[in-house]
């Protein structure tokens, strides 16, 4: 970090925004210190302080003052510069305080912090003082999220390497992203598959490798009424159970079972229960079944029975 | 760790963004933001002002000197900002231009703006009259900025936490120690204990109840919604000194060197381990398949899930644990006899 730099760059803010007006780039040099003597070698450096003023989010403006002027000049709008006037009630900067934490570590803490403190600059007491218990947390381990938010922000077309379940080779998939939503701790990107012409959802931690941006900014139009948190939510459906399983369970065990019967009473056998435990899909229902080993015997019905035995079976395979 | 959290961990570890050092935009951005700060609460201490910016009051002078320093040229030279800092106050006397903060950026409106949205989705947490207010004043004052926040959105289903939620948190604002009934699904078992409780945890679109377990006489985090029975007790709760909550941002469950290094193999139908388990090293076996390590205090959960697994996953390590799972799928199959 340069301190001169650092300097110029704040003089340079400050000469824009109390001009009122387009400033020339000679102009410019002309009034901040720390410019090169030759105009090529200042030229350069302006170039890459301007790109730095706007990676800040500072509104640099080109344009001239009059029709007459040839030369274009540049001008940081108060107006556009400012963060308009925010008061809040304590119990508001309370609120902020504990959002500020959601994402600590995680990708967007950086952009959480720099928010917070722009809010104190602007004379607001964030302070997290009520319900010091409590710690939501908002986290993004998956590497794909952050190009991903970019993508979704700046409505760019991505390209990346996805894993579908149950597929063993991982695809090229191409999208037009519309949103990212986290539904129960996990991310997902919700969009338009360019190659399948549909709207599609996609889990991040299904993501292999890098994620490319394949188009221009602001290409990427989302449709009005496209709902992304629906898809998701769709996606993510567990069907209705529409079977009942009948099962014998030990006693003591098989509390999670316990938990979902809508039937339980005790078995011929001292020492066992007999449960109605309603369920929509033999696959997932069965692996969950089986995982209780010897403590839970499936009794009805049969086609659950057997794929019960066919995992149990899979494991001395 | 917490047995009962580590014996089935539900999500990988997950590290932070990489910090990288400062730089001279970053140094701007702080004194962009100094100003501002001052100018709004027209003085302030050195002290209290270092620690809201992080920065020590050596790097708070430093910052104040060179915001003291700035000068214009044109047409006649001067000094844009005058401030002092005498006797450990600021005052800034001088800074028309840059007396407000920039405007929030779409990344910095959206991180407040989707936590708050989310923290107002769940039931319990904060005040969800404050949280409206909020995020009206904050969309408000970040405009345009606000828009793309609309596109991340965050779902919690906390239909299973909610039986527990309402007790916990009113044992945590009373201070009061709770009976739970607590399932513990690696072992399937139901436990009885008393817990003096610390915080509601949120991570992950899981809720946890951290607290005192006297039982064990260790910090346990309880999952809300195997929380099978709560009752708040007339008893105050009794945290000890040494109770140390768990650091949530470096993962709820962290292997301890004295856990069990489990070695399995899965098919392509059983890549879902990689993804639900911290996991020590995944390393791809070709044609979909996976070798997954994880580490465990206790296998009882690593013998269940190799039962669930079924053909689709295999223990390859330790021997004896192996052993065990093919003893548990014959006793099991013997029932079927």
């Amino acid at each position: 970090m340069s301190r001169r730099k650092t300097e110029r760059l704040l003089s340079l803010v400050v000469c824009l925004l109390s001009a009122n007006r387009y400033l020339t780039a000679a102009q410019i040099r002309e009034a901040v210190p720390g410019y090169p003597e030759s105009f090529e070698a200042f030229k350069r450096m302006f170039e890459r302080d301007k790109d730095e003023l706007r990676e800040l989010g500072i509104p640099l403006e080109t344009g001239s003052n009059s029709g007459s002027d040839d030369e274009p000049g540049y001008r940081i709008s108060r107006q556009a510069y400012m963060l308009p006037e925010i008061r809040l009630e304590p119990d508001e900067a309370a609120v902020l305080g504990l959002a500020a934490r959601v994402w600590r570590r995680a990708e967007l803490a950086g952009a959480a912090e720099g928010a917070l403190l722009k809010l104190r600059a602007a004379g607001i007491e964030a302070e997290d003082t009520t319900q010091p218990g409590i710690e939501p947390r908002l986290q993004t381990g998956e590497a794909a999220f952050g190009p991903l938010w970019e993508a979704v922000r700046d409505g760019r077309a991505v390209s990346f390497s996805y894993r579908g379940v149950g597929r063993s080779q991982a695809q090229q998939r191409r999208l037009e992203p519309w949103g990212v939503v986290n539904r129960n701790g996990r991310w997902y990107v919700v969009g338009q598959d360019t190659d399948r012409g549909e709207q599609r959802v996609f889990r991040l931690s299904r993501i292999e490798g890098a994620v490319s941006f394949t188009g221009a900014a602001g290409a990427v139009q989302v449709p009005a009424g496209a709902d992304v948190r629906a898809a998701v939510r769709a996606w993510d459906f567990e069907p209705p159970a529409q079977h009942t399983g009948v099962l014998r369970v030990r006693g003591g065990a098989g509390h999670g079972l316990r938990r979902h019967a809508v039937r339980a009473e005790p078995a011929q056998e001292p020492g066992w229960d007999t449960l109605w435990v309603p369920y929509a899909d033999n696959g997932w229902w069965s692996e969950h079944l089986a995982s209780f080993g010897s403590d839970v015997i499936v009794l009805e019905p049969a086609d659950l029975r057997d794929a019960v035995i066919g995992r149990l079976e899979g494991v001395l395979a | 760790m917490t047995a009962d959290a580590a014996s089935s961990p539900e999500s990988p570890r997950r590290p932070g963004p990489a910090h990288r050092p400062p730089t001279a935009a970053d140094r701007l951005a702080r004194l962009l933001a100094l100003v501002p700060y001052v100018v709004s609460r027209k003085v302030v201490g050195m002290a209290e002002t270092a620690s809201a910016f992080g920065v020590s009051e050596r790097e708070l002078v430093d910052d104040l000197n060179l915001l003291w320093c700035v000068e214009l040229r044109s047409p006649d030279p001067y000094c844009p900002i005058d401030l002092s800092y005498e006797g450990g106050e600021i005052v800034v006397s001088e800074a028309e231009s840059i007396s407000r903060p920039l405007r929030l950026g779409v990344d910095e409106a959206s991180a407040l703006l989707v936590a708050l949205r989310m923290l107002a989705e769940l039931p319990g947490i904060g005040d969800r009259s404050a949280l409206g207010r909020t995020i009206a004043k904050l969309e408000a004052a970040a405009g345009a900025a606000a828009g793309p926040s609309a596109q991340v959105a965050v779902q919690v289903d906390t239909s299973a936490e909610q039986a527990a939620l309402a007790e916990v948190t009113a044992a945590l604002a009373d201070a009061r120690r709770v009976h739970l009934s607590y399932y513990v699904p690696g072992r399937d078992e139901a436990t009885e204990r008393d817990v003096d409780p610390m915080r509601l945890v949120m991570v992950d679109g899981r809720s946890y109840l951290e607290g005192w377990c006297r039982r064990a006489g260790a910090v346990r985090l309880f999952r809300l919604d195997r929380i099978l029975a709560i009752k708040v007790l007339d008893l105050a709760a009794q945290v000890p000194a040494e109770a140390e909550p768990v650091d949530v941002d470096q993962g709820l469950f962290r292997p301890s060197p004295h856990d069990i290094r489990i070695e399995l193999e899965v098919s392509t139908a059983g890549r879902w381990v990689a993804e639900y388990y911290p996991c020590e090293e995944v390393e791809e076996l070709g044609d979909g398949r996976l070798r997954v390590s994880l580490r465990t205090p206790d296998t009882r959960w690593v013998r269940r899930l190799a039962l669930r697994l079924g053909a689709d996953g295999r223990v390859v390590g330790p021997p004896v644990v192996a052993r065990l799972v093919a003893e548990d799928a014959r006793a099991a199959l013997a029932q079927y006899a």
